[in-house]
């Protein structure tokens, strides 16, 4: 786990290195191989090209539609804030928002909750085909969401779950439950089973262990699983268009159904397309140290 | 009193613990001595409720607590591995089993500072066990293990992690600590040394078995059979196969050893004869007779600041003796070692202590 975050804290140090301290590394490239500094080069030239997409995305929702279409300017020429407004004020654009952060904290919800007994299960005991089951959990990954719109779609009509918050998160905990056990099974794992051994010679009940002692020290992995669960949920479209329709619809859905209906109305959409950005790089933000032990399912 | 009557634990086919039998009284300190895998720890979480035995029963002051869990079981553990809660502070480490029992506020207090008192905690109590050395950090989980007061105590290879210094200054505390507790004290342990410098009483397990118990001397000079002695021996036992025929004893390529009148009542057959490195000698004996002197070859020489240990080939054995000193004995050189008989254990074919040593040993 501090490997992890240190190998992290490096990894956000070197284009850091590259934008302030540049001049100290092209001075020794200079003195070294004489001409141009290869290393910021190549840095800056990899930042521009990752962050182009979202500087155009942030720079066309500041425009108006007129400047949009007719000119060519790298910024906005004649800034305005007017795309942001209609959004925040028009419900049929700001419910969009509403209705997946409810959907998508639901299920990030639903899905750790269920997701901590079962990894500590997997974790702790042996019982019989443990193993397959980790592993049949994950295979649940391994069909796109598309195989499961029309089983999903008929079962919640029938039942008269279309078109509500809870349908959706439920949709995705099947993508999520897995994941967020995979996640949680790899941190507990890294937890020494004396622990949980003494607190039962101190004499704690399961769940006083689970809560007070268990819980927080593995805090980083809730916050990682949390985390990809809320990142897949957040950017899933089909799922959660599928069904939708009007109440619970999310906002990458009134994203798509602009283009095809009241024509292009540029700037609204790129507005909308950069606020759906920033959840995302909030709740990043908290688990950023922990991100790459995420990644390898929690066992690094 | 915790009695053990004829437990036996088997684990996915596997036998860890073979029919041990034993009683622990209070205020006792009770060392299990065996090698790595000998099945201490297996005994421990026996013991304490971890683990229920496959068969036998566990009696606790004469109520059967077999298969009773830990929780419901007044014992406290210290394992070899540092144990103790990372997100708490050393405080509520050693507070946490009082907390559990849900004890007034003010007399929780007062038990904490007084087990980190004992333990040399008492400027690290707002830390986080990660935040101490290694030696702090098993100090607080024996600090835990304290005042529970718990009425059995294991502690599971506790100094097995620390550094030589750190080790031998808990070594001589524990004992102390725990003594006024009136608990039963287990203490496992892989080294011999610490068995006898710890006293008390010990156990010594092999492969899942007490080999023997009793008070730790006691089983240090008269080990009931060559596998205790073994297990009780570090550097290993040295072990030479003789033949008796009426009077006359021999190793096997012919040479006299003079046993005399100590094995006199034995019938003629294999024994084997057990001797620790420090009864094998470079330098004559004073002795006048049964002193057994042979050439051998030096293998290997170690030298751990005031003595030498000194790995000879000798009558096809492999021995170690103990020289006093720094000695510069190099490997391949002849020498001659010296072995007093007297102090030799003799086996039986059974490999049973048939005859016991005429001057006792000195630890």
């Amino acid at each position: 786990m501090q490997q992890s975050a240190t190998t992290m804290r490096e990894g956000a140090a070197v284009p850091q290195r590259a934008a302030t301290g540049g001049t100290a590394g092209a001075v020794r490239r200079r003195t070294r191989g004489g001409g141009v500094p290869v290393k910021p080069l190549i840095l800056t030239l990899y930042l521009v090209f990752l962050l182009l997409p979202i500087y155009w995305l942030v720079s066309m929702s500041l425009k108006t539609n007129e400047e949009i279409l007719s000119t060519f300017a790298l910024w906005p020429q004649d800034l305005t804030f007017a795309n942001y407004a209609e959004i925040l004020s028009d419900p049929a654009w700001y419910m969009g928002y509403v209705n997946s952060t409810i959907y998508v904290v639901l299920n990030t919800v639903i899905s750790v909750s269920v997701a901590l007994p079962a990894a500590y299960a997997f974790s702790r005991y042996r019982f019989l085909g443990d193993k397959h089951l980790f592993f049949w959990l994950l295979t649940n990954r391994m069909a796109p969401p598309a195989v499961f719109a029309l089983p999903f779609f008929q079962l919640y009509s029938s039942i008269g779950l279309f078109d509500t918050h809870i349908a959706v998160a439920l949709a995705h905990c099947l993508f999520n439950v897995p994941l967020a056990v995979w996640i949680l099974e790899g941190f507990m794992s890294g937890v020494p089973r004396e622990i949980d051994e003494t607190a039962y010679i101190d004499g704690y009940s399961f769940p006083r262990f689970f809560t007070r002692i268990f819980m927080p020290l593995i805090a980083p992995g809730i916050g990682v699983a949390a985390f990809f669960c809320f990142m897949f949920s957040w950017v899933e479209l089909l799922l959660a268009r599928t069904l939708t329709s009007v109440d619970a619809k999310p906002i990458a859905a009134t994203m798509t159904r602009t283009v095809s209906a009241s024509g292009l109305d540029w700037g609204v959409l790129a507005a909308a397309g950069a606020l759906t950005i920033v959840p995302g790089a909030l709740v990043i933000y908290f688990v950023r140290n922990y991100i790459a032990k995420g990644f390898a399912l929690g066992r690094v | 009193m915790l009695t053990l009557d004829a437990v036996s634990s088997v684990v996915d086919g596997e036998t860890h613990i073979a029919d041990v039998s034993m009683t622990l009284e209070h205020g006792t300190l009770n060392i299990l001595l065996g090698p790595t895998l000998s099945g201490k720890t297996s005994l421990m979480r026996l013991m304490a409720g971890l683990d229920a035995p496959t068969d036998g029963r566990l009696l606790f002051d004469g109520h059967d607590v077999t298969g009773v869990p830990v929780r419901q079981r007044n014992v406290a553990m210290v394992y070899q591995q540092f144990i103790n809660y990372p997100t708490l502070s050393v405080y509520e480490n050693i507070a946490s089993p009082l907390r559990v029992a849900r004890l007034p506020k003010p007399e929780i207090d007062r038990k904490v500072r007084d087990a980190a008192g004992l333990l040399r905690l008492e400027g690290m109590l707002d830390r986080t066990p990660l935040e101490l050395s290694g030696g702090q950090q098993q100090r607080t989980a024996l600090a835990r293990a304290l005042v529970k007061q718990a009425d059995l105590v294991l502690l599971d290879e506790p100094l097995a992690n620390l550094d030589y210094k750190l080790r031998e200054e808990l070594r001589a505390e524990l004992p102390r600590i725990f003594a006024a507790s009136g608990a039963i004290l287990v203490y496992a342990t892989t080294e011999p040394e610490e068995a006898l410098l710890l006293g008390g009483n010990t156990a010594t397990l092999h492969q899942g078995r007490v080999t023997q118990m009793g008070p730790t001397l006691e089983v240090y000079r008269r080990p009931v059979n060559l596998i205790t002695a073994r297990t009780f021996s570090d550097p290993p036992l040295n072990i030479l196969p003789v033949a008796k025929h009426g009077p006359t004893v021999s190793a096997d390529d012919g040479t006299v050893v003079p046993l005399g009148e100590r094995i006199a009542g034995l019938p003629d057959g294999r024994f084997t004869l057990g001797f620790r490195p420090h009864e094998l000698s470079l330098r004559p004996s004073d002795a006048a007779t049964g002193v057994l002197s042979t050439p051998g070859r030096v293998a290997v020489t170690e030298i751990t600041g005031s003595e030498s240990f000194v790995h000879v080939e000798a009558l096809g054995q492999r021995w170690v003796a103990l020289d006093h000193g720094i000695h510069e004995v190099s490997p391949g050189q002849t020498v001659t070692v010296h072995l007093d008989t007297r102090r030799c254990m003799v086996f039986d074919a059974d490999e049973r202590l048939a005859a016991e040593p005429i001057v006792a040993a000195a630890a």
